[in-house]
């Protein structure tokens, strides 16, 4: 079975035996296929007790870590390569989080659900309820995903921030999303990928 | 067998006596000519001897961490939760080895046993021990079982401590360190509850300094009273709140009465205390609190943990309980970080219990499922080149 598409784009962007950092690392499966294919050393913080335990048996390192406290621990540029998948929307304060990772990280990937997609907002133009989609599943009064932002806005924090955008890519499964995601990725992808460095 | 004991339990077990005549040079500088170890074991130890775990003991711990003696034991061993057939040390998959440490009441030599040249007990003389020593006697004991590596070490609060320097001392006689509630070194509390529980044993006129066995007397008084500080220690707030809040055992409140009003958790601690001092050694336990106070993993490091850390070539599990204030999540997480930073293998997980220190030895079901998904790791490991069982049986 193939991992997730977003991860195997991350893949290609992580040099072989590097130092890597994974926030919010769910059961440990972009880790435990960076071990395989590309020698990494590396570490992932967690805080859902049944994806801690599943992370343990697949022999990944797994540390039992509340992202929302900071990272204090981590010295600066610790790791060549702090990752975290789509997860910058349940965080408390994303862009204190994104500071923290650019200062432990040499480099830093980030994915995230771009809710500028056209299907959230048709969803809330025409049903006006917020967006429940494949991508979505969350009900608004339960969703873990706290911070939604758009490719936009996005890169509009990274301006802000100073924040320098190596690479980007755009993940969408659907069609025409798939085709034509390249043109207005804002519009038409479900997820996007960012490498960013300080 | 299975008709008296519960199924997932080891059942009968029983304890050997491990002579040793070989040297020990401790840390204190002096040297044990001879000595036992009271060891147990469970499981059997497979061809290639891959599957072997040593499990340290804590401060008032024992060789019998599982099973029954007899059939009229009350109680099992003191991990009876965490040892046995199906449990997270799955003694159908391990041969578990756990041994009462040197300077123990509970067989091994210690203050209680005659000290060879003088034909008298030890007592006070026995020599100071560090958590080294123990370690060292430990690979003796690996040793005598033609154990070369232990898949892993494993041990809570003091045995962590243990579990942690055999990952310095003989890196590549271990692959797995688990460390369980415990630190690198102890706290000014934790030092200062210790030296108060040292007090009250030593200033029991029954201690008659440390030479009570040759006087024919027992401390118990002090002894019970130490045990009652540590226990209250290793209790949180919230579950003595729980379990015994204001209730009371005799007396009442009503005025008017002048009957003595005692509190349960009076009764509990006096009846912990009065347990505990009628088979501790009190020189056991000014040794042991003494091995706990000198412990500090990286002392001879530079003070630096990442350094000490840097020579251990094993993984590490790392466990912590919220609500444990003796050894505090805190306290765990320096050493997690300290092996981060040493670029070393380490998984940790912070069990919300609110048992406190004493929760490391308790059933709960998520620490007992992150022992078991690191233990099929350790298993995995174990079992990479084909075994075959043998039986261990009068091995030692």
């Amino acid at each position: 079975m193939s991992i997730r598409t977003d991860l195997d784009i991350i893949q290609q962007w992580i040099a072989p035996e590097s130092r890597v950092l994974d926030l919010a690392c769910g059961d440990g499966t972009l880790l435990k296929s960076l071990r395989q294919h590309k020698q990494v050393e590396g570490y992932g913080l967690e805080i859902d007790p049944d994806k801690i335990t599943h992370a343990i048996a697949n022999s990944i390192n797994v540390v039992e870590t509340n992202l929302n406290k900071g990272l204090s621990q981590f010295p600066d540029n610790s790791f060549d390569i702090v990752v975290m998948t789509q997860a910058l929307q349940v965080m408390r304060y994303p862009h204190l989080v994104l500071e923290e990772m650019l200062r432990i990280g040499k480099e830093c990937i980030v994915t995230f659900p771009n809710f500028g997609n056209w299907r959230a907002r048709t969803s809330l133009l025409i049903h006006g309820r917020m967006p429940v989609t494949k991508q979505l599943t969350y009900q608004w009064y339960d969703t873990p995903n706290i911070h939604f932002c758009t490719v936009n806005d996005f890169e509009a924090l990274c301006d802000e921030k100073k924040i320098r955008i190596i690479h980007k890519e755009f993940v969408a499964e659907r069609i025409p999303d798939k085709q034509i995601k390249g043109i207005w990725p804002n519009l038409f992808s479900d997820t996007a990928i960012y490498l960013l460095s300080k | 067998m299975s008709d008296i004991f519960p199924e997932n339990s080891v059942g009968l077990v029983t304890p050997e006596v491990v002579h040793f005549d070989d040297p020990l040079e401790l840390a204190c500088g002096r040297t044990l000519h001879n000595y036992q170890l009271m060891v147990e074991t469970y499981g059997e130890l497979n061809s290639n001897k891959s599957n072997a775990i040593l499990i340290c003991h804590a401060l008032s711990g024992h060789h019998h961490a599982a099973g029954y003696h007899s059939v009229d034991d009350k109680k099992p061993g003191w991990w009876e939760n965490h040892i046995g057939p199906g449990k997270p040390f799955d003694t159908n998959q391990f041969f578990i080895v756990c041994p009462n440490n040197l300077g123990g009441c509970h067989g091994s030599t210690g203050p209680s046993s005659i000290n060879p040249e003088t034909g008298k007990p030890w007592g006070v003389d026995f020599p100071p021990l560090r958590a080294r020593d123990w370690v060292q006697s430990q690979a003796k004991l690996a040793d005598r079982l033609g154990i070369q590596q232990w898949a892993a070490v494993v041990g809570g609060s003091l045995g962590g401590m243990q579990a942690m320097r055999w990952a310095l001392e003989y890196p590549d006689r271990i692959r797995h360190a688990i460390v369980i509630a415990s630190a690198m070194k102890l706290s000014a509390q934790n030092i200062a509850f210790n030296e108060i529980a040292r007090n009250a044993i030593k200033s029991d006129p029954d201690f008659r300094d440390g030479h009570f066995l040759e006087g024919n007397t027992l401390p118990r008084n002090g002894l019970a009273l130490a045990r009652m500080i540590g226990h209250v220690t290793y209790l949180s707030d919230e579950l003595m709140g729980n379990k015994f809040g204001r209730e009371l055992r005799s007396g009442s409140f009503q005025q008017g009465q002048d009957t003595p009003i005692e509190f349960q958790v009076e009764s509990y601690l006096r009846h912990q205390g009065d347990a505990f001092s009628s088979n501790f050694d009190a020189n056991t336990y000014l040794l042991m609190t003494k091995a706990l106070d000198y412990f500090d993993l990286a002392r001879e490091y530079g003070n630096d943990p990442v350094k000490a850390f840097g020579h251990a070539l094993c993984d590490f599990l790392v466990v912590s309980f919220s609500t444990d204030w003796r050894f505090a999540p805190e306290r765990s997480q320096e050493i997690v970080k300290a092996l981060i930073d040493a670029n070393k293998n380490v998984s940790y997980a912070a069990i919300d219990s609110n048992l406190g220190h004493d929760a490391f030895l308790l059933p709960n079901e998520r620490y007992e499922q992150i022992l078991t998904a690191y233990m099929s790791r350790v298993a995995s490991e174990a079992t990479h080149s084909k075994k075959t069982t043998i039986s261990t049986e009068g091995s030692l």
